[in-house]
């Protein structure tokens, strides 16, 4: 499941990607409101397109993605993004983690790969990532990943539950996961630099950033 | 005189504004009625200002007109937030509506794209 949000550019290389690598399974391009050829592009590529009718975010994007997952009864959705920066051949892995876990996170900085982050962002990310894994009550470096694999269990609560705020459909998701008894787990896998856009360096942003990650966690954890 | 010949018309005027919303049926009860209940205090207040001062005393406040400022800035605040939960449940709604459209769309795409194949 990809959702894409003006990705004309990217979609196709994606999508022949994942055809290329994963032979037999179905791949769903969640088209989030885009303005531009994405959905005729994924379709054209041999996906199945599913349009919203206006943008929602990533996280409706992703929830209608875990809903059309449990409608089809699939044993297992994967979600991944439309920038090319998560590679399928890591898929194999993610799933054989659904052994142990109900939801597999195919993280960064755990060895594989050299992706990098400085600064203020960087301790973002290592505060949620300690934090987190102490809720989890397993390892977890990169709780910001949008690549991730569900089992039916896991599929189901975030066809019910994902949410659309920033932060919300990657932090928050992992805490609603054990607060509903399901198992975390991370597999270590390589990101390619994104092939369009830039990462956002400035501290100004970083620290907002922060400030952001700060609350949302903050707000996973007292809400019921 | 002239305080109370300017609160007396802003409160004649707000209860007209809020009577004729309601006529138009541009206002669901549940909101006419705390309306209408607003404009019935607001009414009388406006007319006489001083008629709370004893409420007010009570609650060691030195003027009526203090207590009503107070208890406006309470209840609108109140408000303030009601409405925001009310967005903030209409937005998920329409977002389970959007993600709805684009299954159902999707489905009727797949539909009639097969029955192309089959001609």
């Amino acid at each position: 499941m990809i959702p894409a949000l003006n990705e004309a550019g990217a979609i196709t290389g994606v999508i022949a990607e994942i055809r290329a690598e994963l032979p037999g399974v179905d791949v769903l391009v969640v088209d989030d409101g885009s303005t531009d050829s994405t959905a005729r592009e994924a379709g054209k590529a041999g996906a199945l397109v599913a349009s919203l009718p206006y943008n929602l975010g990533v996280g409706g994007a992703r929830r209608l993605g875990y809903r059309y997952g449990l409608d089809g009864d699939y044993d297992v959705v994967v979600q991944l993004d439309a920038d090319g920066q998560h590679d399928p051949k890591f898929v194999p892995q993610m799933i054989d983690a659904l052994d142990e876990g109900d939801v597999v996170i195919g993280a960064r900085f755990a060895g594989v790969g050299e992706y990098r982050v400085r600064g203020p962002r960087s301790w973002a990310m290592s505060f949620l990532s300690t934090v987190l894994s102490a809720v989890a009550r397993t390892r977890l470096t990169d709780t910001t990943s949008g690549y991730r694999a569900t089992n039916r269990r896991g599929t189901a609560l975030y066809a019910q539950f994902f949410p659309v705020e920033y932060l919300g459909d990657t932090v928050e998701t992992i805490v609603q996961a054990v607060r509903h008894d399901l198992t975390v787990r991370q597999v270590p896998v390589a990101m390619r630099p994104r092939v369009a856009g830039t990462p956002s360096h400035s501290p100004i942003r970083a620290t907002i950033y922060l400030g952001r990650a700060f609350s949302v966690l903050v707000l996973a954890l007292i809400r019921r | 005189m002239s305080l109370q010949l300017t609160t007396t018309v802003c409160g004649l005027l707000l209860l007209a504004g809020i009577v004729e919303l309601l006529r138009r049926r541009q206002l669901r009860e549940k909101y006419g009625v705390l309306w209408i209940g607003v404009g019935l205090v607001i009414i009388p207040l406006s007319v006489f200002p001083h008629a709370v001062d004893r409420v007010a005393s009570f609650f060691g406040m030195a003027s009526g007109v203090s207590l009503v400022l107070f208890a406006a800035i309470v209840f609108l605040l109140v408000v303030c937030l009601h409405l925001s939960w009310e967005v903030s449940r209409l937005e998920e709604k329409t977002r389970t509506l959007a993600e709805e459209i684009a299954l159902i769309r999707m489905k009727v795409d797949q539909n009639t794209g097969s029955d192309v194949d089959q001609r």
